[in-house]
């Protein structure tokens, strides 16, 4: 069986790891020590974990992350869920067909109590926004639990294999959201006020203002804290279309917790729905992984995410349709081609435009939502409550470091600790890390092409800043009252040095330098570069591309650096000729025959759309009874069981609300379902007490 | 806004009795009018019930109207064409202390005096029925196979769409806000947007029975109380029977579960003392307390997954028994209220007795029934298996 692990990584380490045996129907295969069982299936290229009850139709991963039941298999007897659950020696692993067979008992277990802490501040999240929130009370000296449904903290900076973005001074920016995860985990850790849980998920809030909590994974306790903050982040929109169920369809969380962190190769052909920051940063993660991305759709007339993401994508070979939308992914038992068409300004399809291509995965990246009820509901039962990052507003992993940092001091207040007034310029600074990326600026070039000079292909005004920070001689400036304008280099052409900082070092890889000092019509440009070292040679002729993706033709590479201070970055340069010398921004890495479209195209014409993918609730259905007069989504549930599976409607309410705005339905007469605990599935034996721990004390 | 009166009844309430009453009433012709105060159908208190459907009661007025309740359920495919998830997998009461041998043994002639089927089972035949259980303990218990269980939201929704096949006329978030009376009459009902008249106004508004009633001017002593359950995950078919457990415990006077036809176990657990009042907010003693007594029962229910739970109301009455007739006072006024938890399953068998009443067409055993649950009886006696 081939093996679909990552073995090389131009910036995660691939660790050593300890191998074991585990069986799948009973065939022996090898797993690492301490991964998922689903990654283990993954890196062993089983992508189908069972089959729906309903419809027999197959069931995969599909968030990777313990919300939804997706990807249940039943391991040595008892169902589990794959994504959370680690691999263990001689585990007998079996496919989840229809329900599953209870294991039988016959003795009760020993039960004990269910124990009952109070603190000062239960944080819900280790994200960015829970641990700087966690971290200022710590030095206040405020007693907390920080509770986090992973193993290591840092929520998705854990996945972010990128230099981040956003303000140097406030929040790390040029730092990879890896290494700002273990900063800020290191920093909590050595907080003693702070009692850290990982792997520990907040299950829900209770009317009489207790939160229960699964312990390690197994313990149920009750918390009675004096004060809630919710740092619970997001969670992903997901889009209706027909074939969305299948397996090799993930979020861009899934795949990106199956690549980065579990390191095992979920896909060969990668195509990307949506042009935000999330599925632009998520193409590019597969790309360093050596997954081949066919190409990316966004239905409006312009990618939403930064115009440096998608530039970097478009140079590295990534086709990007805008105005188009995904009509389907095809496929039997998992995708093997999507299919696209053109939209009109109304988002509708035109037909005739329609395009399909060959891929084994479809990542859905089309916004996000707050995970914001456990907020709301600690509201209407009077619990004193903070939310912060996402979980209050949807923005970048930069504004939600500073978010929780001002929310720790609001709880420190709340508390009556004598902190004093938060300064208005934090907020501030808070309100521009989450402004939405702004105007395009024509892109600047150098007047005189003579000695050394950087050029900025940056051109959009984004709250970044590291640039600055960069340049040992300050020749690059960013306006320190608003860190949205663009950079500007303000020396002539000979008063760089050609540290190269700026090159390596700028997040959005937008900074070339060109070298005219060695030969003014063969310029020496140094480019950066975040693939593997081993892809490249000396003396390779590259393909040269322009800051929009445009060919601008081949060029010799001259030398590669990999310096230590360059944080993983290689540096490569190329000669050039003069005349595109400032032009060029980046190196071609993928070929083009991966994104080209198939002869004909593919059409999808099994079953309607599924909305509900826990009970296979389809369009068809919901929308006939829209059109019926219901407009109480408890009603629809009542009739069809949408919303009522596993995942408790975080996948389908939002598409639901969809199904009524399409129908012409005004969202004020739409009546939401009735939001109830909990929030993942728990054994029955968790609540009774089976794993209680005794009473401290 | 204006009078509309062409209606010979108007019905407060579209849950668990006042749907299956419209399409009795609207099918024998009447013309109903439904008041509701939540946006659809079945959203109070009948959505929250689990589903359980027993004949298994101590008095002959429940006992036989829930043996015809039994007999539409059970039909209900072939009389309406809905699937309502009926599953006749009858009802286990157990008995781990000689406390409940005793009152099960003892209800036992009364039930089957009603023609129930019903039986007492020792620990070991009693262990072939629901394998399962934690046999350390058991005496035995009682099992009757009649009973069964029924999906609440499908069964009402169903009522709710051939009600209205039937003319019946459903205005949804609409509450009732007050009533004129005049000479011992309900001359009109106001909602917050129109006032409606009719020759017979039902009160069938569950927990907010007592509240309708003042409105034209009696006092019911209906009081709502809070239950919590909770539904799990669909594991494959492993328990027959409804099990209940009637042992008092500190917190709870008694739980029950089964196993839906859908795989989930549904469970509840009776508050002891009673929690009063229409919170019907989650709560963190819940869950921990009745786990440990279910798995107490049946060890094998330790891995099954918990997926949500939810809390609803029983709108209790002094006696434990519901309150049905005509009110004393109000001549026009029908209650059929403090069906004490119990309104899905006295629903179908209620709303055809209610029809009977309203068009004075009253059954050989009407007269009985009616009279045990007579508004101005004293409310002395107390229901055993509430």
């Amino acid at each position: 069986m081939t093996d679909h692990r990552i073995t090389e990584h131009p910036i995660l380490p691939i660790p050593e790891y300890e191998e074991i045996e585990f069986f799948w129907k009973n065939q022996p295969l090898k797993a690492h020590k301490g991964e998922t069982i689903a990654a283990a299936l993954f890196a062993n290229g089983i992508q189908v974990f069972g089959h729906h009850q309903k419809d027999g139709s197959p069931l995969g991963i599909f968030c990777a992350n313990g919300q939804c039941s997706q990807c249940m298999v039943i391991a040595d007897g008892k169902p589990l869920k794959s994504c959370m659950e680690p691999v263990i020696e001689n585990m007998h692993v079996y496919p989840n067909d229809g329900h599953p067979v209870l294991p039988v008992v016959t003795q009760a277990p020993q039960m004990k109590p269910i124990r009952e802490i109070s603190i000062p501040v239960l944080v819900i999240g280790g994200g960015p926004a829970g641990l700087s929130a966690a971290i200022e009370l710590g030095k206040l000296g405020v007693e907390c639990i920080l509770v986090d449904d992973k193993h290591r903290l840092g929520g998705k900076l854990v996945l972010q294999t990128h230099r981040f973005f956003g303000s140097t001074e406030a929040v790390y920016a040029g730092t990879r959201g890896i290494d700002i995860a273990t900063k800020l985990e290191k920093e909590v850790r050595a907080i003693p006020s702070i009692k850290i849980w990982t792997r520990s998920i907040c299950l829900a809030v209770y009317s009489d203002k207790k939160v229960g909590v699964l312990k390690d994974g197994k313990e149920y306790v009750l918390i009675n804290p004096q004060i809630l903050l919710v740092a619970t982040g997001a969670r992903e929109k997901f889009l209706a279309f027909k074939g969305n169920t299948l397996p090799g369809v993930y979020g861009a969380g899934a795949f990106q917790t199956l690549v980065n962190r579990d390191l095992v190769k979920p896909s060969e052909k990668l195509f990307i729905v949506g042009g935000g920051n999330v599925g632009l940063i998520a193409g590019y993660h597969a790309l360093q992984a050596g997954i081949g991305v066919v190409g990316l759709v966004e239905a409006l007339p312009e990618c939403g995410g930064y115009k440096v993401h998608k530039d970097k994508l478009v140079r590295m070979g990534v086709p990007i349709y805008t105005s188009h939308t995904i009509l389907s992914a095809n496929g039997t038992d998992k995708v093997e081609s999507v299919t696209i068409a053109k939209v009109n300004e109304k988002f509708k399809p035109i037909p005739g435009t329609e395009l399909s291509f060959a891929c084994d995965s479809v990542l859905i990246a089309v916004g996000l939502d707050p995970v914001n009820e456990f907020y709301q509901k600690a509201v209407d039962f009077g619990v004193t409550a903070f939310v912060a990052g996402d979980a209050e507003e949807i923005a970048e992993a930069s504004a939600a470091i500073f978010s929780g940092k001002i929310k720790g001091y609001e709880v420190a207040k709340a508390m009556g600790l004598p902190v004093g007034e938060i300064p208005p310029a934090w907020y501030q600074t808070g309100e521009i890390l989450k402004s939405k990326p702004g105007n395009i600026k024509e892109e600047d070039q150098p007047d005189l092409q003579a000695g050394v000079i950087p050029v900025l292909h940056c051109n959009q005004e984004i709250p970044c800043d590291p640039c600055s920070a960069l340049c040992p001689q300050g020749l690059i400036v960013v306006d320190k009252k608003d860190i949205r304008s663009v950079p500007s280099f303000i020396g002539n052409n000979y008063c760089c040095k050609a540290c190269l900082r700026c090159v390596a070092g700028c997040p959005g890889l937008a900074i070339t330098l060109v070298d005219y000092r060695a030969n003014p019509d063969k310029p020496i440009v140094s480019i950066p570069y975040e693939f593997s070292r081993e892809t490249l040679n000396l003396a390779d002729r590259v393909t040269i591309l322009d800051t929009e993706g445009n060919n601008l033709g081949e060029a010799e590479i001259l030398h590669i650096y990999a310096l230590q201070a360059n944080d993983r970055t290689l540096v490569v340069q190329v000669e050039a000729n003069r005349e595109i010398a400032t032009r060029i921004a980046g190196i071609k890495v993928q070929a083009e025959t991966i994104t080209h479209p198939m002869y004909q195209y593919v059409d999808h014409m099994e079953d309607d759309t599924i909305i509900c993918r826990c009970e296979h609730v389809t369009a068809g259905e919901i929308r006939a009874l829209i059109r019926k007069g219901y407009h109480d989504i408890n009603e629809i549930k009542t009739v069809t069981r949408a919303a009522m599976g596993a995942c408790g409607a975080k996948t389908c309410a939002t598409l639901i609300r969809r199904l009524f705005a399409e129908e012409g339905i005004p969202p004020n007469q739409v009546i939401d379902p009735s939001k109830r605990p909990l929030f993942i599935e728990v054994p029955l034996g968790t609540f009774a007490g089976e794993n209680a721990e005794d009473e401290p004390r | 806004m204006s009078n509309h009166q062409n209606y010979d009844v108007i019905i407060i309430g579209a849950g668990s009795l006042g749907t299956p009453a419209a399409y009795y009433l609207a099918k024998s012709g009447r013309k109903v009018l439904v008041l509701e105060s939540v946006p659809s159908v079945g959203q109070g208190s009948n959505k929250r019930a689990i589903g359980g459907i027993r004949a298994t009661h101590s008095d002959p007025a429940k006992i036989r109207l829930c043996l015809r309740s039994i007999e539409i359920f059970s039909n209900f495919k072939e009389t309406f064409g809905d699937e309502i998830e009926w599953d006749p997998c009858g009802y286990t009461f157990v008995a781990y202390t000689p406390r409940e041998e005793k009152i099960l043994k003892d209800l036992l002639t009364i039930q089957k005096s009603y023609g129930l089927v019903n039986d007492w089972y020792d620990r070991d035949e009693f262990l072939r029925i629901v394998p399962d259980l934690n046999p350390e303990g058991l005496i035995g218990g009682t099992f009757s196979p009649g009973d069964g269980s029924a999906s609440p939201l499908l069964s009402n929704h169903a009522y709710y769409t051939h009600a209205c096949e039937e003319g019946a006329e459903f205005r949804f978030s609409e509450p009732v806000i007050g009533m004129k009376v005049k000479n011992d009459r309900i001359v009109a009902v106001n909602t917050c947007c129109d006032e409606y008249s009719a020759d017979i106004v039902v009160n069938a508004a569950g927990a907010d029975a007592a509240e309708i009633g003042r409105m034209a001017g009696i006092d019911l002593p209906v009081r709502p109380d809070s239950h919590e359950a909770a539904i799990t995950e669909p594991v494959a078919r492993f328990l027959g029977p409804m099990i209940v457990d009637i042992r008092p415990a500190p917190g709870s006077s008694n739980y029950y579960f089964y196993q839906h036809l859908t795989g989930q176990i549904i469970f509840c657990i009776t508050p002891s003392p009673n929690i009063w009042g229409t919170d019907i907010n989650e709560t963190s003693s819940f869950l921990p307390m009745v786990a440990s007594r279910m798995i107490n029962v049946m060890p094998r229910l330790k891995n099954i997954r918990v997926r949500r739970t939810w809390r609803g109301l029983y709108p209790m009455t002094p006696d434990g028994f519901p309150i049905f007739g005509w009110s004393p006072q109000i001549s026009n006024f029908l209650l059929g209220v403090g069906l004490c938890g119990q309104g899905f399953m006295l629903g179908p068998s209620m709303g055809e007795l209610l029809t009977r009443v309203a068009n004075q067409e009253l059954q050989p055993d009407d007269d009985e029934t009616l009279g045990f649950l007579s508004p101005s009886r004293k409310f002395e006696g107390q229901e055993q298996l509430k």
